[in-house]
C-alpha cells in the first residue's frame, strides 16, 4: 500500500487526505454523542446500552472498518506527506521564516503526532478491552466489559484527566485548521462562503472538544 | 559593400505584403528538419519567432542571458499594443494606424515597413487572444480599447499595467510549448559574444555560458538577432540593468550597419532621479496621461518654495498652475507624442520651473479626474501604478499630485534591415527594438509591442523561409571549422584582455560616467558642440577603461563584473556612433532634438530637403564609421509638418 | 543608514557555503534594497574581494528575477513587493539583515544568492500554454470573455515567476505558482479544450521536481508580490479533482 501511495500525486494525497479528515469529523460527533450520556446520572444505562449497540450492530462493524482505514490513511498519508516536505528543502534557512501565517496552521503535523499519541492510549485503554486483547477486571453479567465502569475509573484519575483535556485542545487546533484547509484541498474556495466555511470550522472545533472535556470536568469536579 | 537595397515589393502600398508573400520562396516540411535557425533574445519577437518556426518544423536554438525566457525586458512593458480594429467605431483603420506611426516618427521611416506593421496589427490581437492573453474586457465580454499618445482614436489593447508581461508570457507559453515538443532547444543563461561568418553568411555564434564561463560555438543555416534596445548607453534608463548592444554591436563590426543610432527616445513620465547610487529609472506607463493632468507652478517662487519643501502642491491655487502641454498643444493636450511632451517638460524645468527637491520634476495630477471618476474608477485603471509610486517614492499619489521627469527609454534606431528584415550580412537578421525598421525618429505608445509581435510572428517566418529556400543543399556544419574557431579565439583574446587589465576602477564607474556624458551632451537637447566634446569625452574614457576597468574573479565562473565589462566595452563604442549620427543629422526630428534647428516656439525644425534619409552605419574600424544613405521615398503619404497643436 | 550585513557566501553549486558578515555605512533610506547590495558590492571590488553575486534584472518589479530571502521572508519585510521595489526606509539604523538565497531541492544555489529556478520553466512546458499555432486564429472578438473572469484570470496571470511562494512555504510547494497558471486557463474559454490534460501534466511535474505538498499554510499568498491569491490552489485542486474523475 505503501509505494501505491507514494506514486499518487501530490494533489491526490491532499484530496484524500481532506476527504478522510472530515469524514473522522462526522465520527467524532458520533463519538461525543455516545460520550455525553456518561453525563447521565442512569447508572451508566444510555451509555452502556449506546456501547452495546455500537459493539454488536453490523452496520456500525462495517463502518467501524472504514473508520479504522480511515485512520490509518489520513495518518500515514500524512506522514508520507510530512516526509516528502521536508525533503523538499534539504538545506534550512538560517532565520527561521517569518512570514504571518494563521495561528498553528504550520504545526498540523505536531497537532496530529499529538492527537495520535492520545489515541493510542485511548484505543489500549477501550478498544483492546473491547477485542479482548487486554485483560480487564469489569466485565457486566454478559461477559462484555463495563465501559460505564472504566471510564468512571480513568476520569477519577486526575492526572488522566487533565490530559485528556489538554490533548482534546489540541484537537481543537487540529480541527481549527484542518476544516477550511479541507474544504481548500477539495477545491471549495468561493469569497461568498469562505467566511461560512471559517467560522463553522472555528465553532466545530470549539463545541465538539469542549462537549468531550466536559466530560472529565464533570466527573472530577461535580460527582 | 553593396548599395542600400531595402527590396520593398513592388506594387501598390496597400498590396505590397500581400504581393510579397504570394511570390516568396518556401521551404517544404521536410527540408525545414533539415534546417537550424539561431535566434538570440526572449522578448517578444525573439520567442514569438522561435515559436513560430519551430512550429513549421524548423529546428530552432534560442539563447537568452536571463535564468528564464519569461524574464526578457519585454516584459516590463505596461500601457498597451495598438491594433487597427476600430472596435470602439471611431474611425479608425489599417491606413490611419499607418499614417499616425509615420507621421508620429516624423516621417523617418519605411514607408513600406510601417504599412505592413499596421497591417498585420489585428492578427497579432487575434493570435494573443487565442493564446489566452487576457486583455481587458467591456461588461458585454468584447475587448476594451483606451487612447494613447499621438493618436486621435481610441486603438490599444491592455491588460491592466502589465501588457508587456501578458503578451510576452502568451509568446513564452507557445516558446515552451515548441521546448517541449524539442523544435526549439534552450540556452539560458547564455550570452551571445559574436556572430560566425563563414563565405560571406552568418553561419553560427560564439556563446558564452555565464554559469561555467565556457565559450560555445552554434552553427545556424541562419542568425536572427531580436536583442532589443541599447538605452542603456546613458546608464540610467528603464532598460532593464542586463539590456545591453552587445550582440548588434558584435554584427556591426561583421558589417551589419547600425541604423539611425541617434534616435533615441525620452519617455516623459518616468519617477525623478533622487540619487548618485541610483541604478535605473522606473517608468510610469504612458496611459497616465489619458487622466492625469501635467503642470508646474506659474510662478518662479511657487516652483522654488517647492523645491525646497516650504510649499504643497495642493497648496497651489487652480489659477497658479501651468498645465503647459495643454496650453502648448490644445488639439492634443496632455496626450502629445512622447518627445513632444518630454521636451515641454525640461522646456519648463530649464526656465526654472520644475519642481521637487532636485528641480527635474513636473506634477501628473489626478485631482480633478479623481473628482470627475471617482476615486475607485482611477484605481481600477492604475492601481498597480499607483502602488508602485508610492512603493518608490513614499508618497501617497491619490491625494498628492505625482512627479515625474523624462528619462530614457527606446531606441529606434538600430541594426539596419531590409523589408526581410535581414541586416546588410546575408543569413543575419534583426527583429524587434534591435532593428530600425519602423518607428522613424519616434516611437508613439504602444507601438513597440505591435512591432515585436509583428517581426516575431507574422514577418520573420516568412522571410526568413525566403533565405532559407537557398539554403536546403547547405549541410550542417561542423563547428570545429575554421571560422568558427577563429571566432572563439577573438572572443578569447578580448576576454583575456578585459581580465588582465586588473585596474583601479570598478565597471560601474566606467558606465556611469559614460551615462553622465551621453545624458549631458547626447540627451534630450543636442548641439554641435556638445557632441563633439561628447565624442572626445567617450574616446577618452574608453581609452582609460581598456587601461583602467577592475574586474575582480576568473573566467571560468560566475563573474557579473566580467559581463557588465564586455557590455560597458561595446557601449563605450556606441556612444560614439550614436554622436556621431548626431552630429551628422543637421535638423531637429522625432527624439532627435539639435538646440540648433528649433522653429521660434521650440518646435523640431525638420529638414528634408537634406536628412529625408535612413542613415545606415558602416564599421570600419574603432571609431572610424562611414555612411551610407537609404533615401525616403513617400509614395502613398504627403510629407508634412508634424503638427499636434 | 548603518547596517550590519549577512550574507550566504557559495563559490558554486558544489562548493560549501557559509555566512559572512559586512558593515555598512551612510546608505539612504531612499535607496533600494539592490541598490544597497551594489554600494556593498561596489566596496568589496574595491578591496579586490569577490562582489556578492545575486539575480537581478528589471528592477522595476515585474521580471521576476531579483530572489533574496531577507530577515526570513522571500523580498524583505515589505508586502505585495520584490526585493527591487523594497527600499532601505523600511528597516532601521543599526539593523543587521541576515540575506539567504531561495533555498528548495528544485531550487539549487549557482553562486550566493543566486539560484537555478528552471524547473519552473519546466512545470510551464508541460501545458501551461494554450496550444494554438501562429497563423489561423479567429477573429479576436469571436472569443466573448466575461468581465468577471477576465479579471480573475488577469489576477491569476500577474504571477512573474519568482519563486517567493515556494521560498516561504514550509513544504517548498510550488503549488501556488502552478495554480496561477492552471488559473488563468481554466477561467477562460481558450483554455477549457486542454484543460484537464494540462492540469495532470503540470501537477506531475510539479511533483517529479521534487517540490513539496501545500499543507494550507498560506505562506505563499502573503508573501506573494503580486498578490496571487490562494483561490487560486482552490481552483486548481478542483480542477484536477474533476479531470481524474471525468
Amino acid at each position: 500500500m505503501n509505494s501505491s501511495f507514494l506514486r499518487f500525486s501530490s494533489i491526490t494525497k491532499k484530496i484524500w487526505m481532506a476527504f478522510l479528515g472530515l469524514f473522522l469529523m462526522i465520527f467524532l460527533v458520533v463519538h461525543l454523542g455516545i460520550n455525553l450520556c456518561l453525563l447521565r446520572s442512569d447508572g451508566g444505562a444510555w451509555f452502556t446500552a449506546a456501547a452495546h449497540f455500537m459493539g454488536t450492530n453490523y452496520i456500525v462493524k462495517v463502518f467501524e472498518i472504514g473508520l479504522f482505514a480511515g485512520f490509518i490513511i489520513h495518518i500515514m498519508l500524512g506522514i508520507i506527506l510530512q516526509v516528502q516536505n521536508w525533503m523538499a528543502r534539504p538545506v534550512r534557512y538560517m532565520v527561521s521564516n517569518k512570514t504571518y501565517t494563521p495561528f498553528l496552521s504550520k504545526y498540523m503535523i505536531y497537532t496530529g503526532g499529538i492527537v495520535l499519541i492520545f489515541l493510542i492510549i485511548h484505543f489500549i485503554n477501550f478498544y483492546f478491552i473491547k477485542m479482548g486483547w487486554v485483560s480487564n477486571v469489569h466485565t457486566s453479567a454478559e461477559g462484555e466489559p463495563n465501559f460505564y465502569v472504566i471510564a468512571q475509573e480513568l476520569f477519577a484519575q486526575p492526572v488522566y484527566s487533565i490530559l485528556y483535556i489538554l490533548f482534546f485542545i489540541v484537537l481543537g487546533f487540529h480541527l481549527n485548521q484542518a476544516f477550511q484547509a479541507a474544504w481548500q484541498t477539495l477545491g471549495v474556495n468561493h469569497p461568498q462562503y469562505n467566511t461560512c466555511i471559517q467560522r463553522f470550522g472555528t465553532f466545530y472545533a470549539i463545541i465538539v472538544p469542549l462537549g468531550f472535556i466536559i466530560v472529565p470536568v464533570y466527573f472530577l469536579l461535580i460527582r | 559593400m553593396a548599395e542600400l537595397n531595402s527590396k520593398t515589393p513592388k506594387g501598390p502600398l496597400s498590396s505590397k505584403w500581400t504581393q510579397y508573400k504570394d511570390h516568396q520562396n518556401l521551404v517544404n516540411p521536410s527540408n525545414k528538419r533539415k534546417l537550424d535557425i539561431i535566434i538570440v533574445g526572449t522578448g517578444l519577437a525573439g520567442s514569438a519567432a522561435a515559436a513560430s518556426l519551430g512550429e513549421m518544423g524548423f529546428n530552432v536554438k534560442i539563447f537568452c542571458y536571463q535564468d528564464s525566457p519569461r524574464r526578457a525586458h519585454s516584459i516590463a512593458a505596461q500601457g498597451g499594443i495598438n491594433a487597427a480594429k476600430n472596435y470602439p467605431n471611431d474611425g479608425d483603420s489599417i491606413y490611419r494606424l499607418f499614417y499616425d506611426t509615420i507621421k508620429g516618427g516624423d516621417y523617418r521611416a519605411r514607408e513600406a515597413n510601417v504599412y505592413r506593421l499596421a497591417e498585420v496589427s489585428n492578427n497579432i490581437i487575434d493570435q494573443c487572444v487565442a493564446q489566452g492573453v487576457p486583455f481587458a474586457r467591456e461588461y458585454g465580454g468584447s475587448l476594451e480599447n483606451r487612447s494613447f499618445g499621438g493618436a486621435q482614436v481610441s486603438r490599444t489593447f491592455f491588460a491592466r499595467g502589465q501588457t508587456g508581461q501578458q503578451l510576452l508570457l502568451g509568446s513564452y507559453g507557445a516558446l515552451s510549448r515548441q521546448i517541449k515538443l524539442g523544435t526549439v532547444k534552450l540556452y539560458d543563461r547564455h550570452e551571445m559574444m559574436d556572430v560566425v561568418i563563414v563565405d560571406g553568411k552568418a553561419r553560427g555564434i560564439i556563446a558564452r555560458d555565464l554559469i561555467t564561463g565556457k565559450l560555445e560555438r552554434h552553427f545556424g543555416h541562419a542568425v536572427v538577432v531580436a536583442t532589443g534596445g541599447y538605452g542603456n548607453v546613458f546608464y540610467l534608463s528603464t532598460n532593464a540593468m542586463g539590456s545591453n548592444t552587445s550582440a548588434i554591436w558584435q554584427i556591426f563590426k561583421k558589417g551589419a550597419y547600425f541604423a539611425n543610432p541617434c534616435f533615441t527616445q525620452i519617455h516623459p513620465t518616468c519617477i525623478p532621479v533622487h540619487g548618485d547610487y541610483q541604478s535605473k529609472l522606473t517608468l510610469m506607463s504612458e496611459s497616465l496621461r489619458n487622466d492625469g493632468r501635467i503642470w508646474v507652478p506659474k510662478k518662479k517662487a511657487d516652483a522654488e518654495a517647492h523645491r525646497n519643501g516650504k510649499l504643497k502642491a495642493n497648496d497651489i491655487p487652480e489659477d497658479d498652475r501651468d498645465y503647459f502641454l495643454e496650453r502648448r498643444y490644445p488639439a492634443f493636450g496632455n496626450l502629445v507624442p512622447r518627445d513632444v511632451a518630454s521636451r515641454a517638460a525640461k522646456e519648463r524645468c530649464d526656465a526654472g520651473f520644475g519642481v521637487g527637491p532636485t528641480g527635474l520634476a513636473v506634477f501628473l495630477d489626478f485631482r480633478e479626474s479623481i473628482g470627475r471618476l471617482g476615486k475607485h474608477v482611477i484605481e481600477e485603471r492604475y492601481g498597480n501604478l499607483f502602488q508602485m509610486y508610492e512603493k518608490i517614492v513614499d508618497e501617497n499619489p491619490y491625494v498628492n499630485p505625482m512627479m515625474i521627469y523624462p528619462a530614457v527609454h527606446y531606441t529606434m534606431g538600430g541594426t539596419w534591415v531590409d523589408y526581410e528584415l535581414q541586416t546588410t550580412v546575408t543569413g543575419l537578421f534583426a527583429a524587434g527594438e534591435a532593428n530600425f525598421s519602423d518607428h522613424g525618429a519616434n516611437r508613439l505608445g504602444a507601438s513597440a509591442l505591435m512591432q515585436g509581435l509583428a517581426d516575431g510572428y507574422f514577418v520573420l517566418p516568412y522571410t526568413i523561409q525566403n533565405y532559407l529556400a537557398g539554403e536546403i543543399r547547405v549541410a550542417r556544419m561542423s563547428t570545429d571549422k575554421a571560422e568558427f574557431a577563429d571566432a572563439e579565439k577573438a572572443v578569447q583574446t578580448r576576454l583575456d584582455k578585459l581580465m588582465s587589465i586588473k585596474g583601479t576602477r570598478s565597471v560601474d564607474h566606467f558606465h556611469k560616467e559614460l551615462g553622465k556624458i551621453m545624458w549631458e551632451n547626447v540627451g534630450m537637447g543636442r548641439t554641435e558642440a556638445g557632441l563633439k566634446k561628447a565624442i572626445d569625452l567617450i574616446r577618452k574614457l574608453r581609452a582609460e577603461f581598456w587601461k583602467d576597468v577592475k574586474i575582480p574573479g576568473t573566467l571560468y565562473e560566475v563573474n557579473t563584473e566580467l559581463e557588465k565589462a564586455n557590455r560597458v566595452a561595446d557601449f563605450l563604442e556606441l556612444g560614439e556612433l550614436l554622436a556621431f549620427d548626431a552630429l551628422n543629422r543637421n535638423e531637429s526630428c522625432g527624439g532627435h532634438f539639435r538646440e540648433e534647428y528649433q522653429t521660434d516656439e521650440g518646435e523640431c525644425k525638420r529638414n528634408d530637403e537634406d536628412y529625408k534619409y535612413v542613415a545606415a552605419w558602416e564599421y570600419k574600424g574603432e571609431g572610424d564609421f562611414i555612411l551610407h544613405k537609404e533615401p525616403l521615398v513617400y509614395e502613398e503619404i504627403e510629407v508634412k509638418q508634424r503638427v499636434y497643436k | 543608514m548603518k547596517l550590519t550585513l549577512k550574507i550566504w557566501r557559495q563559490k558554486d553549486a558544489k562548493s560549501a557555503g557559509k555566512f559572512v558578515t559586512y558593515a555598512l555605512d551612510n546608505i539612504s533610506p531612499n535607496c533600494s534594497f539592490l541598490e544597497m547590495l551594489d554600494i556593498l558590492n561596489e566596496q568589496l571590488i574595491e578591496k579586490n574581494d569577490d562582489p556578492v553575486v545575486f539575480d537581478h534584472d528589471c528592477r522595476e518589479g515585474i521580471c521576476g528575477m531579483c530572489s533574496l530571502y531577507i530577515n526570513g521572508r522571500p523580498h524583505g519585510p515589505d508586502d505585495a513587493v520584490t526585493a527591487c521595489q523594497l527600499h532601505m526606509r523600511k528597516f532601521h539604523d543599526g539593523d543587521t539583515i541576515v540575506i539567504e538565497p531561495w533555498r528548495a531541492r528544485p531550487f539549487p544555489v549557482i553562486r550566493d544568492l543566486m539560484v537555478d529556478r528552471s524547473a519552473f520553466d519546466k512545470i510551464i512546458q508541460e501545458g501551461g500554454y494554450v496550444s494554438v499555432n501562429t497563423g489561423g486564429a479567429a477573429e479576436a472578438n469571436n472569443i466573448l470573455v466575461g468581465k468577471e473572469n477576465s479579471e480573475l484570470a488577469m489576477d491569476a496571470a500577474a504571477c512573474i515567476g519568482c519563486g517567493a511562494c515556494v521560498a516561504a512555504c514550509k513544504n517548498g510547494s510550488a503549488m501556488l505558482f502552478v495554480s496561477a497558471k492552471v488559473s488563468q486557463f481554466a477561467l477562460l474559454p481558450q483554455g477549457q479544450v486542454e484543460a484537464k490534460q494540462r492540469v495532470k501534466k503540470m501537477v506531475r511535474m510539479m511533483d517529479e521536481l521534487g517540490f513539496g505538498n501545500c499543507t494550507n499554510t498560506y505562506a505563499c499568498e502573503a508573501e506573494c508580490p503580486k498578490l496571487i491569491s490562494r483561490s487560486n490552489i482552490a481552483r486548481m485542486n478542483r480542477e484536477f479533482l474533476c479531470a481524474k474523475v471525468s
